[in-house]
């Protein structure tokens, strides 16, 4: 079953720059997927609208039995619900403790307390980070605050997992600890779309590979084949 | 269940949100403060204006004398005739022997003189008492009755009855205009004080509608906020009111100026007075903060 399919995309910013065009794409449930390609290709115009932060101009998307493209304003929280997204930057709250900041988005729809406690902690404890539930984003590392991030992202428990070069910022490492996190919540189920100018980590993880250039699919290599063609 | 808890995190939120914010929180708080000052005084001031015309009109009677020639069927007769009168409320006959009882219960003087006298050398004339509806249009049924055959003289306090009523009443509508006025202002004062710590919160808010906040889920938080807001700040004027007032009432043994003007009894007053307080500056934050987080809403 897929579980993302994009139709005839084109996407064209109100400036006049057109960042996608022509994009025909589906992504199966439970796929571990890596974007790739040049700067300005349009790699995050392309996330943003699987997530309705962008409209596409053209086309259809239809994300877990939702057209994106049709979706009215007010009921954008329904399709955001089923998709955790997780940023360079971590877009944590920075007056917000670890534990407060997962909770947070389970706070919002009103969860008993013992239930969020229970969600929180299980998901801190997935991507390593039970031992700092107290300390504030200031007090963690890149890679930490990253992982709260992911933790915040999955602690719903949605359907697919969306990351625009969420190890961006962080040493090679710390890089490589992230991706074992990610790979294993795509164990657990959840659909996976990571962007990344990280060759070494799409040559690593040996996952299916898009390449994007100015706005199409230049190649989509299957699962395990990007290694051998581009070494 | 599930709206309870999300309410009663929200309040636990919104405190904190207050706490954490004090300052740009303190500006709005020491707004809604003031304004509620303002509205306490000209409420105090407008009540008991609005009462002390009360109780004018209730005073005000117009007395009809009968002419003494007059028989039992005539007074009957001029009784069928002031009934029919527009604006007439009650009317009450009242014989001069009932008068006489009460001016000679009064003063000894008067009950020294009168004691002796008989009935058909009191001079003392029968009256019909009668109260109005609109006091505005008093003069109207007095002229009416005194036109009615078998009244001799028709008496209320001319004049000075309606301009004191007047009076009162434009005092009591400026009060309500400025009350209105100024509840409008703090309104909109308030939610541009919200609007910046909205924006301070920008990132917040971005967070929120990322995870699948919807529009009620991201608005509810700083609507209860708002209302935290007027509730802290009404705690003064609501003290200001019940302890400033009931001293008031006590300093001048409740009547102003003279015995003529009596002020209202602080209880239950000061009461319903604040609670109208604490439910304007609870309304004024939420509208405030309603206001100022819609421009947060596009997605
Ligand atoms: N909000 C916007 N308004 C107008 N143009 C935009 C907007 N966002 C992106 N663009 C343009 O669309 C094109 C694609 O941008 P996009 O951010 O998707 O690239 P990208 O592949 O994510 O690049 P990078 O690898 O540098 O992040 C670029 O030319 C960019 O300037
Ligand atoms: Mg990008």
């Amino acid at each position: 079953m897929d579980l993302i399919k994009l139709t005839n995309v084109k996407k064209t910013y109100r400036t006049g720059v057109t960042a996608i065009q022509g994009l025909n794409l589906t992504i199966a449930k439970g796929d571990f997927v890596f974007i790739i390609g040049s700067t300005g290709c349009g790699k995050s115009t392309l996330i943003k609208m699987l997530y309705r932060e962008e409209k596409p101009t053209a086309g259809q998307i239809v994300v877990g039995g939702i057209d994106v493209g049709k979706l009215r304003n007010g009921k954008v929280y329904k399709l955001r619900r089923k998709i955790g997204v997780v940023f360079q930057d971590y877009k944590l709250l920075p007056k917000s403790t670890v534990y407060e900041n997962v909770a947070f988005a389970l706070e919002i729809f009103g969860l008993p307390k013992d239930e969020i406690h229970a969600k929180v902690i299980k998901v801190l404890e997935l991507v390593g980070l039970k031992s700092k539930i107290k300390n504030y984003p200031a007090q963690l590392s890149g890679g930490e605050q990253q992982r709260v991030a992911i933790a915040r992202a999955i602690v719903n428990g949605p359907k697919l997992l969306i990351c625009d070069e969420p190890t961006g910022n962080l040493d090679p490492e710390t890089s490589m600890e992230i991706m074992k996190v990610l790979e294993e919540i795509n164990k657990l189920g959840t659909t996976i779309i990571m962007v990344t100018h990280d060759i070494n980590i799409v040559k690593q993880m040996n996952k299916r590979v898009i390449v994007l250039d100015a706005g199409r699919v230049l190649k989509d290599y299957e699962k395990g084949t990007y290694k051998h063609e581009n070494s | 269940m599930k709206t309870v808890r999300i309410i009663g995190r929200n309040i636990r939120d919104a405190f904190k949100g207050v706490f954490r914010n004090f300052s740009l929180s303190f500006a709005s708080i020491s707004c809604i403060t003031i304004t509620l000052i303002v509205v306490a005084i000209s409420m105090v001031l407008s009540e008991n204006v609005n009462n002390f015309t009360l109780l004018v009109e209730r005073d005000v009677t117009i007395v009809a004398f009968i002419d003494n020639e007059a028989d039992e069927d005539k007074i009957e007769e001029i009784k069928d005739q002031i009934s029919v009168i527009d604006n007439v409320d009650k009317y009450e006959f009242k014989s001069k022997q009932a008068i006489t009882e009460e001016m000679r219960d009064s003063s000894d003087v008067f009950d020294s003189i009168m004691k002796n006298w008989t009935d058909e050398e009191n001079p003392i004339q029968n009256t019909y008492q009668v109260k109005v509806i609109d006091i505005n249009k008093i003069k109207n049924v007095a002229d009416e009755i005194k036109k009615i055959d078998g009244i001799t003289v028709v008496k209320y306090g001319e004049g000075m009855v309606e301009q004191l009523i007047a009076t009162f009443e434009f005092i009591h509508k400026i009060c309500i205009g400025a009350v209105v006025a100024l509840i409008l202002v703090t309104a909109f004062l308030i939610s541009n004080t919200i609007k910046i710590t909205i924006s301070s919160r920008q990132r917040e808010i971005g967070i929120m509608r990322l995870i699948g906040a919807s529009n009620i889920n991201i608005r509810i938080p700083f609507i209860i906020e708002g209302l935290v807001l007027g509730l802290l700040g009404s705690i003064i004027p609501v003290i200001i009111t019940i302890y400033g007032y009931t001293e008031l009432y006590n300093k001048f043994g409740g009547h102003l100026f003279s015995n003529f003007i009596k002020l209202i009894k602080p209880v239950p007053f000061v009461y319903t007075t604040s609670s109208i307080l604490v439910l304007v500056g609870i309304l004024v934050g939420m509208f405030g903060s309603w206001r100022a987080v819609k421009k947060h809403l596009k997605i």
